[in-house]
Order: C-alpha cells, then structure tokens, then sequence
C-alpha cells in the first residue's frame, strides 16, 4: 500500500477523524454514567467536582478543544474485513492519521523516547500508535487515546488461583492505592486469565465494552471500590468509581492473571468505518 | 461555606496562610506551569523568573497560535520531591491535582498552600487564561515553563499552611475501609499485596 493509494488515503483519515471526535467529545454511554452519579452524589465537595466535570464537556463541544490537556498516547484498534490484506501500510496509514491530528485538533505531542525522554513531537515512535488488529465484518477504526495520569495507576498482578476470592480485593487495593492521581471518578477495565500480557491487553479492551450496564460481578467490585469513599479527584464523596468492566480469557491451571487498567473520569474512544 | 470564593492576586503574600483546607479561592494573575522536567530544569540551571510569592501550576498544557486551548492540572505527587526548592525561593502556591505527599505538607508550613483543581477540565480552564511566554521551550510543549496570566480559576485549598490536607483525611478513612473489607470480605490473604 502506497501513501497516495485510496486506502492509506481513507485509513489515515478515519483515524485523524475517530482522534479528533474522542479528544473533544465523550461517548454517549460513558456521559450518561456521569450524569446519573452527579445526580445521585450526595457530598457538596464532590458534587463541585461533578458541576466542573459537566461545565467542561460544555465548554469543549462548544469550543471545539480537547476535554483535556492530556490527550493521551495513541491506542488504536481495527478490524479488517476479509478483502483487506494485513500490510506494514496499515500501520503507517494510522501513524499517518495520529500525526495529522496531533496537528490538526490539535493533541499534545506526549510521546517520548523512554530513555532519552526525547519527544518525537508527533506522537509517533517505534510501537507507536499502539495499534491492535483482528478479522471482522467490517473495516473500522477504534482509537482510545489514554492519558498518563489513569495509566500510571494501574496494576497487574499474578494471583494465586486458589484466590480467585481475591480478584476483586485486587480491585479495591489498585484504587486504594490510586486515590485522586488517576482523575477519579474512574472507569476500571478489569482483565481476568490469559498470560500476564494478555490479561493487560483485555483490561484496555474492556474499557471499551458499554459502561451504562454491568453484570452482578462488576456491579459488586464496583460497589466495593466505591465504599473506599476516595471520590471525585480524591477529595472525597460516593463515587470513586463509575464502572467497572471486565473481559476474561482462559489461562494456565496453576495461574490467575488479573490486570486492572484505571481510565479517568474522561472515557475517551471513538470509532470510524473506514470507507475507501 | 457561606460567603463566595476567597479573591486572590498573585503575587501572593501573607494573605495565603489564613486560608484553610476546602476553601473555595479565585485566583487570578500570573502561575507558572512546571512539571517533572522544568522542575528538575529549575533545579540545575536555576528558576528562570521571580519566585517570591510565585504560584506553581502543576500542568502540561495544550498550546496553539500562542493560545492555551486546553490546560487543566496534572497528577502533583509526581513532583512530592521536587518542590522544596521553590518553596526555600519564596514560591507561595502550588496548583494541581490529586494532591501532595507528607514532605511538601510540611514544607508548606506556615509558607504556602496547595490549591487544587477539578483534573480533566481542561477546556474550562483554558476559558480563564491568557498566555504571556513561556521558558525552556525545548523541552517540549508539555514539560516547558508556560507564563500564563489567570482570570479568576476556581480552586480549593487541598493542603494549609497548618498542615490540613482534605486528601489525606480521604486517605485515611479509605485506608480504614479497606482493612476492614479484607478481614470481612475475604480474609487478610486478599490483601496480601498491600
């Protein structure tokens, strides 16, 4: 796939299109989710917090800037149809994308080398974009750009798999130990199984799964992280966390990996149809 | 509280060490932002403005065609070591979020305090500055020193100068909560990686 060929042309398109709806605008499952804890919120501390939160998501559609300042590092996710081949091209047609809208929305250029902490300044770099690819139906692509603060809070752990019981005090401990640095009130993407990178991989995959429902088992982690009482940027309040979500994968008999990947109160994704 | 927000100016004097933790302030004039690297930067090379009664924002912000598009505050605790300094310098005010560690709570003792505001709202943020220079440019838009002049940002004082900080009352009530959930809930092995 060349740069001026139509599909490089359409992907790095979808992609500075799906960067620049997420960076300025929330999901409407993860705004609904706000809206109904800032309703229920009883402490006056918090529900200033949650008066800020809503101003802001105002204040960015109508100005059209980024909800934050942290526009995150790159997280991409596409699914190709059967009639389009898997090519190094796909890879630079998203970096593509990534650069035009760390330009053009603009996005912070956050990304650096780990070392030299040298800034690219387009928030590319060797395995940047992260980019995740699977067959499916149709050609989309799904960015969940993710900032540092959230991500810097979460944990992975190996647990005994006699302790399954101890999966969600797991839970618990990450935002004990989180309080107010990863922007709560927070989504939790929990992953549960698979190999100690894949159980990272699906925690960051569940952050996409609708978070205006949750089965008994989130709904009861969710529960218990909230009676930590860390609230709204950890100044305190009922809700610390505003979902919970969880993806699992089968793993080893003698092994529990159980990642926790903590997203701040600003769910950021969006996903476009690559049409070419 | 009953009255509206406590109106300040930087730069800041003595007035600050009446405030006290969960007051609401207004805060306008000139704040410096400085993260991990400016303030390591600072700290070899020296504070690159005056520092008597200056005010710390804690920020990376998004900067174009000099404007601030989007600038709310970033995780403080990443910088619990690399404060003191300024604070020996005369700084009277830090702004961030999620709060400070035990060392700064001390170092601000009867100096400065620590306002914090809501993480994320960026856009709202932005809405009540205006950019005047920036130092240490080649450090990258979000480690560079940003001079930016604010009309009236609402904050809370989150540390006092008499050593009151809302976020480790949070703290230690969560702390509370989360022994007692282990030995209800499932038994200390639970917790075993506390």
């Amino acid at each position: 796939m060349k740069d001026n060929s139509p599909l490089y042309a359409a992907l790095a398109g979808a992609t500075f299109q799906a960067f620049r709806e997420a960076a300025i605008s929330l999901p409407p499952d993860v705004l609904r989710v706000i809206d109904r804890a800032a309703a229920a919120e009883t402490n006056p501390v918090a529900r200033g917090e949650f008066a800020n939160i809503l101003k802001n998501v105002k204040a960015a559609g109508e100005l059209g800037v980024p909800l934050c300042q942290d526009t995150g590092v790159p997280v991409v996710y596409l699914t190709l149809p059967p009639d389009v081949p898997l090519t190094l091209g796909l890879y630079d047609a998203v970096a593509e994308g990534c650069r035009i809208a760390t330009k053009k929305v603009p996005l912070r250029p956050n990304v650096v080398d780990p070392l030299t902490r040298h800034n690219t300044g387009d928030n590319t770099g060797p395995g940047m974009p992260a980019i995740h690819i699977r067959p499916g139906e149709r050609f989309t692509v799904t960015v969940l750009p993710k900032g540092a603060g959230a991500e810097n809070s979460s944990r992975i752990a190996m647990l005994l798999p006699s302790h399954v019981y101890g999966i969600e005090g797991f839970v618990v401990e990450t935002m004990l130990h989180a309080e107010g640095k990863p922007c709560p009130p927070v989504f939790l993407g929990v992953g549960i199984g698979g190999t100690f990178d894949l159980a990272a991989s699906l925690a960051k995959e569940a952050l996409l799964l609708p978070v205006d429902t949750m089965t008994l088992f989130e709904q009861q982690i969710c529960d218990s992280v909230n009676k930590l009482g860390i609230g709204p940027m950890g100044q305190g309040g009922d809700t610390t966390a505003l979902a919970v979500k969880v993806k699992t994968a089968g793993c080893h008999t003698a092994s529990l990996p159980v990642a926790v990947n903590v997203q701040c109160w600003a769910n950021r994704h969006a996903t476009r149809e690559v049409q070419w | 509280m009953t009255q509206g927000p406590v109106q300040l100016r930087t730069p800041l004097g003595e007035e600050v060490l009446v405030l006290r933790a969960g007051d609401h302030v207004e805060l306008s004039g000139i704040v410096y932002t400085a993260r991990d690297e400016a303030h390591l930067r600072m700290q070899k090379e020296g504070i690159p403005f005056d520092p008597k009664g200056a005010v710390i924002y804690h920020c990376g912000p998004l900067v174009k065609d000099n404007r601030v598009l989007a600038a709310g505050p970033t995780t403080s605790a990443r910088m619990n070591e690399l404060s003191g300094f300024l604070l020996d310098r005369g700084v009277r005010g830090l702004i961030g979020k999620g709060g400070m560690g035990s060392l700064v709570r001390e170092q601000l003792r009867g100096r400065g305090v620590y306002f914090a505001f809501t993480g994320g709202c960026a856009a709202l943020a932005s809405s009540h500055m205006t950019l005047k220079g920036v130092f240490f440019e080649d450090l990258g838009m979000a480690e560079a020193v940003w001079v930016i002049a604010l009309d009236r940002l609402p904050l809370v004082v989150g540390i006092d100068s008499y050593g009151n900080d809302i976020f480790e009352s949070v703290r230690r009530h969560a702390g509370e909560v989360f022994q007692e959930y282990c030995q209800k809930q499932a038994g200390p092995e639970a917790c075993e990686n506390k």
